[in-house]
């Protein structure tokens, strides 16, 4: 039993308490719950709607910072957080979903004129919109069904494109912003290293087999 | 320039005086108790005497709540919430304004000669944030050209420069790694709109003298213009011939002019003018309101600027 349960165990690395993955959603949320229900109570400040879309818009780039550390995680450290990635990179969705809906709702009172104004001519409005419409294919294809209709490439290469959606996540995140204030240029780092660990992997995997021989 | 009252109603009839009076009273023992302790900033709020103006609106002011925690003072950090957890720090006595360049009689006036010498009035007014967001403030203070006319401008000068206090010690937001925006903080109006009668130096808010967040102890105000034009702070005033460089035009040139004239036609690039949010207005389920040209005082100000493409002098 206990060589039994070594193997798979050494095998996934630094043993983490299971936990079901429900839980993640679960406080996940608990930011979202907390800010709409201190909104609602005028315990957001001066400007509550403008801190409830914010707040919301960051806890999404948090949560695909999130979903993006995953892989470094476990080659590096061999931390295996594997299972708990969709529940992330859903609930950086879901807070892209209540991020659009504040300003078109609340921000925007739905006015459609203003809206489309906004998007066409405010680029990071538009870099902010095209992310939201990238993370959609990605959301709902984030089910084992749809892995298995795709096949395992076609889905894993559709998936790349969240590396697309967290740079235009973190340059929408800069151009909100008047000047060159801290907090977005900090974000936008952490996203650099992610993906550029990425791409530093890929070339020197690439490379690696011709340096190596067998 | 023919200026008409803007309304007929008296301010005192919206909002009851008592309620200022009762906090100006319990303000002043407060103030008494920080001189006496020797505490500075916001503590030493003292009441201040001001008459009532023609040129106040009757709209609903912002809570001073809201005035005193929701502000852009860089000097403290680019939070909202900075300027009013970091600004105790800085020490806004003694403190002397400089007036120099074509005048005829320049020289140092500490705040207190300039707020003793000055018939102080109540005006409230629209502040408009080019962020899209917007307050009505009960500012207290005199008009700039008061004080231009004192020191006796040259036929030379033709706008006026206003330099912040820059004080790294007593500043955190000037130190940062990134610099927001280049040291001191500089502004500008040309001398005709520094002599509009709209245009005040404001020494206080709500019947009291400015808290450090708001600009303590002196502030312009120049309420057809985007907030950013009113300089926080002023250490220093100058008259000179050449239009004066500004913080925001050197920042973002293509973003702020130096004008910065609210005006709902034309679009900050990354704001739309059109509409605005007024602070403390429906919470959550805010409704934005239309821009008024000018920020509504296109009446009394709209002549300074005939004949000028205001789509190219932003």
């Amino acid at each position: 039993m206990a060589g039994q349960a070594s193997v798979p165990a050494a095998k996934k690395g630094f043993a983490l308490p299971q936990v079901p993955k429900i839980l993640v959603y679960i406080v996940g949320f608990i930011p979202a719950v907390w800010l709409f229900y201190a909104g609602i109570n005028d315990q957001l400040g001066a400007d509550p709607m403008r801190y409830l879309e914010q707040a919301l818009g960051l806890w999404a780039l948090r949560f695909l910072i999130a979903t993006l550390t995953v892989t470094p995680l476990r080659q590096l450290f061999n931390i295996n957080l594997l299972r708990y990635r969709r529940a992330l990179g859903l609930l950086a969705f879901y807070y892209a979903v209540l991020h659009l809906t504040t300003y078109l709702v609340l921000d925007q009172g739905l006015d459609i004129a203003a809206i489309v104004a906004d998007i066409v001519k405010r680029p990071y409005i538009t870099i902010g919109m095209a992310t939201f419409v990238i993370l959609v294919p990605l959301a709902v294809t984030s089910n084992n069904a749809a892995i298995r209709r795709m096949g395992g490439q076609a889905w894993a290469k559709l998936h790349r494109l969240v590396y697309v959606a967290a740079i235009g996540a973190a340059l929408h995140f800069i151009l909100v912003v008047k000047s060159w204030p801290p907090e977005p240029l900090v974000y936008a780092a952490i996203v650099a290293v992610l993906l550029g660990y990425r791409l530093v992997r890929r070339t020197t995997k690439r490379a690696s087999p011709r340096q190596r021989p067998a | 320039m023919l200026i008409r009252r803007p309304n007929d109603i008296l301010p005192s009839e919206i909002t009851p005086r008592e309620i200022y009076l009762n906090r100006r009273q319990w303000m002043a023992g407060a103030a008494g108790l920080a001189l006496a302790a020797g505490l500075p900033g916001a503590l030493s709020a003292a009441p201040l005497n001001a008459a009532k103006s023609p040129f106040s609106t009757d709209e609903k002011k912002t809570s001073l709540e809201d005035v005193t925690s929701y502000n852009n003072y860089y000097e403290f950090g680019t939070a909202k919430e900075d300027p009013a957890a970091k600004a105790k720090s800085l020490k806004t006595s003694p403190w002397t304004v400089k007036i120099d360049g074509m005048v005829g009689k320049p020289g140092e006036f500490a705040v207190e000669d300039l707020i003793k010498s000055s018939a102080l009035e109540e005006r409230i007014y629209r502040m408009r944030c080019v962020e899209g967001w917007s307050m009505v403030i009960p500012w207290v203070g005199f008009p700039l050209a008061d004080l231009v006319k004192r020191v006796e401008p040259l036929g030379s000068a033709k706008y006026v420069a206003f330099e912040t206090a820059y004080r790294p010690d007593e500043m955190p937001g000037v130190d940062s790694f990134f610099p927001v925006l280049e040291w001191p903080y500089v502004e500008g109006l040309r001398l005709d709109e520094a002599m509009n009668p709209l245009t005040i130096l404001a020494v206080g808010l709500y019947g009291e003298t400015l808290p450090n967040q708001n600009g303590a102890p002196i502030r312009l105000v120049v309420p057809w213009k985007y907030g950013f034009k009113g300089i926080k702070s002023i250490t220093r005033i100058s008259f000179v011939d050449k239009q004066p460089e500004t913080s925001w035009n050197k920042q973002a040139a293509n973003e702020y002019g130096f004008y910065a004239n609210v005006n709902p036609s034309v679009d900050h690039p990354r704001w739309s003018q059109a509409t605005e949010r007024r602070i403390g207005e429906g919470g959550l389920f805010v409704k934005r309101r239309p821009t008024l040209m000018f920020n509504g005082y296109a009446e009394q100000v709209a002549s300074l600027y005939t004949g000028m493409d205001l789509k190219k002098f932003y």
